[in-house]
């Protein structure tokens, strides 16, 4: 069966429209001044939800979080938590709590006191609060550094601590503000999988704020691409990456190579492109763009076949001369020159340990691809 | 790095160090000298020192001036640092602008334009000069170097520190004293001790805030030099250069140390 | 909300937190009690000051007749513009002591601190190029005399700068000199003393400026077939420039008002502002007239304070 659904097959709110939304963001608002952070958005996210905010830095992502947190108002629209409007509720009294891309560990509290301040706030029995410590460095493996100072602690450790800190009072929201950002590669990877875990053993939402692609497609059950303080797309990470609705979206997340074009007719099962240069191209998608509208093709590497010669069975070739080629062990990456002038970006899996059609720099190549492996973009 | 520590440059320290501090030294030194001419060398004693102890007016100078220091210091700090506060969070409010130059000026500020202003308001509003108007003096001229001080540490506090506390849901005024004040704690200590030495050490303010029966040690030092130098007061100098060193260098050493430990501690944690 | 907008600095996104909670008068307090405190001492006593100095001398205690008195009510005050007595300032242009005094303040000032930057200069290079694990020690060596009593300091060299002080003993006994030097009581002894108690002021912001700068930069500029003299002009001075101004500042303004380095290392002979003023002051009670002197002296300084402001407002606002 083909889908572009979600990895969790049993958990897609998102598609039931009777499920009840648990944050709804309703035509928000935010300026700074006369700069416009966020603008006339409107979100929901669902309880349960791992929801990352994707985008770059001053995209409004960050923003979105803060308001979320309390630390600033909209200055129009509303945000809705289960239901309650948040407006005019300090950040001291929602039930949402946020791990900052800084950790904010206080330093002159040791890590038990870091992960018992928020439930000292709440006047939780002393009795209570040791109970809730323990269990909370239990879950995040920091038993035995309970009473070092955030100073003493790695990195990777400090991370948890504002991890345990931040769940410990049990919030209805999970806000993570770059939550592995100051984490090596190495590091980071790992710790996706443990929040993804965490996130399924606490039962809660998580709303994350992130720059990183891979880590969004990663964690996220659905990813909100912004830009310029608008959400571009909202989607599961296959549909963001398989299916884009604007060029912006496709380009930001992964690797793209973009045609220009016009529809020329419209098939009982498929639509013929003609390319700004002339070559022609067949997809079996193209149905919302009207016959004649200016459209863009987008086709990723992976789903681009290189050659020395025409295959003989293929519904898209066009013909070229090989431009760069770079071997970056896992797969080759072939730049072609196609002979409009276009060039062409196609990586091929190495599959094997060695390559049965070898090309190299100035041979002549054709690239091909199945009428399904691209979509038309309208905008 | 090593080759730009030249030649010139360890000349250059170490003639400036001792510039710095061969004054100080020859004054220690001549604090021994059994001759009353300060500048002629008779032996080693220490008899300037038990002349001075039984120097009643130096003794009650000392005393007033401890008691100045240490309650203006105090009022200073804790006004200070609401100044420092005001500066650093509170970025547009009516009179910012001239509420800023009222805390940079007096840094700059003539003591002797200082001095007489506050002798003026004080005989304005018929305040008896006196131990009272020295303090206030005091306090408003060395709150200024501890609102710099503080406001120096509150620009680099890390605000998500306070946003974290608040999400944790801690109200404001909880959240600055249980973390914004214990963190820049350290910058209020060192600005307490800025006041504190400015206090004991000025003359200029004192002479013109203070009356009969506030005579502050510099005023007492001062009159003293006028008259001539005398080794006693080498002696009286010595000891107060001595509170202060040893005071700065435990405060250093234990601040070093703190810092070594520190240091280790977080070696440690990067291996474990 | 537009409350909010109104008073709250929209630059940047947490700049609304404080002043959202700023609801309470607590936060309020933070800000009216320094203020008031400050007004208070700091300037209306310049109030105070300027009034008097358009006053006329009085043998009494205070010794001036106040001039613009609120007591008799706003008419008794607009009264009082007309018996506004310049004749303090008047005599300040007519003796020609003070305006000796102040230009020789200022001169004093100004070559006074040309030699703490060329003293300072070469100090400040030396710590922020020494390896790293010494400098904080270098630097509290530096503040060190800073802790230790400015009078003390000064009175340490009138016993080297004395005709049969220290200095003239150590070049005697060498046979540089056959006749003791004529130092103390002279405008050499100020040059000295000021340079001397105002060096950590200067050292202190050259070395900021000198450490945060990139070494690289001299690096690259002598890779460039820049000599290291031609180095140091275009690539390390100008970028020290901050601290070279903030320091100077720090050590001209209140060299200009200094009183107590003309007056115990300067003598009778030298003439300064801030001794004439405490002269006037303490030895004649000429209230009015020191109060006319303190009001020049504040305006001859305004400019200079200015800068020093401006200064401190931009180095805040690379702080942040």
């Amino acid at each position: 069966m083909k889908s572009l659904g979600s990895i969790r097959r049993d958990f897609a709110p998102w598609n039931d429209p009777n499920a009840k939304p648990y944050i709804q963001f309703d035509k928000v608002t935010k300026k700074f001044g006369d700069f416009t952070a966020v603008n006339n958005l409107s979100l929901t996210i669902f309880e349960r939800e791992f929801f990352a905010l994707l985008g770059a830095s001053g995209c409004g992502k960050s923003t979105l979080l803060r308001m979320l947190a309390g630390f600033e108002e909209p200055t129009a629209g509303r945000i809705l938590l289960d239901g309650q409007d948040l407006r005019g509720i300090p950040p001291y009294k929602r039930p949402v709590n946020m791990m900052f891309q800084s950790y904010a560990l206080f330093p002159h509290m040791t890590v038990e006191k870091n992960i018992a301040f928020g439930l000292k706030q709440e006047g939780m029995p002393g009795s209570d609060i040791e109970k809730r410590v323990a269990e909370m460095l239990k879950l995040v493996k920091l038993e035995q550094f309970a009473k070092r100072k955030p100073h003493q602690l790695s990195g990777g450790q400090r991370q948890r601590v504002a991890l345990a800190r931040s769940v410990a009072k049990r919030p209805k929201v999970l806000l993570l503000d770059e939550p592995l950002g100051a984490l090596d590669k190495k590091l980071r990877e790992e710790t996706q999988f443990e929040l993804m875990d965490l996130q399924q053993e606490l039962g809660l939402t998580f709303v994350v704020v992130t720059h990183d692609q891979e880590e969004a497609m990663t964690m996220a059950d659905r990813i909100a691409i912004m830009d310029k303080g608008e959400v571009m797309q909202v989607a599961t990470p296959a549909e963001i990456y398989e299916a884009p609705t604007s060029r912006f979206v496709a380009h930001f997340v992964g690797n793209v190579n973009m045609f220009e074009g016009k529809v020329a007719e419209h098939t009982a099962n498929a639509t013929r492109i003609t390319g700004a240069t002339g070559a022609e191209i067949v997809v079996d998608n193209g149905g919302k763009a009207a016959a004649g509208s200016d459209i863009v093709f987008a086709i990723r590497p992976e789903k681009i076949k290189v050659s020395s010669k025409k295959p003989a069975d293929a519904v898209n070739a066009l013909e070229g001369e090989v431009y760069d080629v770079a071997y970056l062990g896992d797969m080759t990456v072939y730049h072609i020159k196609l002979d409009d002038g276009q060039i062409v970006r196609a990586s091929a899996l190495n599959a094997s340990r060695v390559t049965e059609d070898p090309l190299t720099w100035n041979d002549r190549a054709w690239v091909s691809f199945r009428p399904d492996a691209g979509v038309v973009l309208t905008r | 790095m090593n080759s730009t520590w030249s030649r010139f440059n360890i000349t250059s320290i170490v003639l400036g160090f001792a510039f710095l501090y061969l004054p100080i030294v020859l004054l220690i030194v001549f604090s021994f000298n059994e001759s009353k001419l300060v500048t002629v060398w008779g032996g080693f004693s220490t008899k300037w020192y038990v002349s001075l102890f039984h120097n009643q007016g130096l003794m009650d100078a000392t005393w007033v001036t401890a008691r100045v220091g240490v309650i203006s210091a105090t009022v200073a700090t804790v006004l200070g640092t609401l100044a420092a506060i005001t500066l650093t969070r509170y970025t547009r409010f009516r009179g910012r602008v001239l509420f800023s130059g009222m805390v940079f000026a007096p840094l700059v500020m003539p003591e002797v334009i200082t001095g007489l202003s506050l002798l003026l308001l004080f005989v304005a509003v018929g305040l008896d000069r006196g131990f009272f108007t020295v303090t206030l003096a005091h306090i408003t001229f060395t709150m200024c170097f501890v609102a710099v001080v503080v406001q120096s540490r509150l620009v680099s506090f890390d605000r998500s520190l306070e946003e974290a506390a608040m999400d944790l849901g801690a109200p404001p005024v909880k959240t600055f004293f249980q973390i914004t004040l214990p963190v820049i704690l350290p910058a209020i200590i060192s600005g307490w001790m800025l006041a504190f030495t400015l206090s004991l050490d000025d003359l200029v303010i004192a002479s013109f805030s203070s009356g009969p029966g506030a005579t502050t040690l510099p005023m007492k030092i001062y009159s003293q030099v006028r008259l001539g130098v005398t080794p006693e007061i080498n002696a009286a100098c010595t000891i107060l250069i001595a509170v202060v060193a040893v005071g700065v260098i435990i405060a250093s050493i234990a601040n070093k140390r703190r810092e070594i430990q520190r240091q280790l501690d977080e070696q440690a944690a990067q291996r474990g | 909300m537009t409350d909010i907008a109104a008073t709250a600095a929209p630059s940047t996104e947490t700049a609304t937190l404080p002043a959202r909670l700023a609801k309470g008068f607590v936060n309020r307090l933070v800000i009216i009690i320094p203020y008031l405190w400050l007004l208070f001492f700091f300037l209306i006593p310049f109030i105070i000051v300027f009034k008097i100095s358009l006053s006329q001398t009085a043998i009494s205690m205070p010794p001036y007749t106040p001039v613009l008195d609120f007591s008799d009510g706003i008419s008794g005050f607009l009264a009082g513009f007309r018996e506004l007595n310049f004749d303090n300032y008047t005599w300040l242009t007519q003796d020609a002591l003070y305006f000796n005094a102040y230009v020789t303040s200022l001169i004093i000032a100004a070559i006074s601190t040309m030699l703490t930057l060329i003293v300072g200069y070469p100090i400040a290079y030396g710590m922020a190029r020494a390896p790293a694990t010494i400098r904080p020690t270098l630097l509290m060596l530096v503040i060190l005399p800073f802790w230790t009593s400015f009078l003390i300091r000064v009175y340490a060299w009138i016993g080297i700068l004395k005709p049969e002080g220290l200095l003239n003993q150590l070049l005697m006994s060498l046979h540089i000199i056959s006749q003791p030097l004529v130092i103390l009581n002279t405008y050499t002894a100020i040059f000295i003393g000021i340079v001397y108690s105002y060096l950590p002021f200067m050292v202190l912001p050259l070395y900021s400026s000198l450490e945060k700068m990139d070494y690289s930069l001299v690096e690259a500029a002598e890779d460039l077939g820049c000599p290291p003299i031609g180095a140091f002009w275009k690539i390390t001075f100008p970028l020290s420039l901050p601290g070279v101004v903030a320091g100077c500042l720090l050590v001209f303004i209140p060299a200009v008002g200094e009183f107590v380095i003309p007056d115990l290392l300067g003598g009778s002979q030298t003439l300064m502002i801030g001794k004439t003023l405490w002269n006037e002051f303490f030895s004649n009670r000429d209230w009015p007239v020191s109060s006319a002197v303190a009001v020049i002296l504040l305006l001859v300084l305004t400019i200079p304070i200015m800068f020093f402001q401006q200064a401190q407002a931009k180095a805040q606002e690379q702080g942040r």
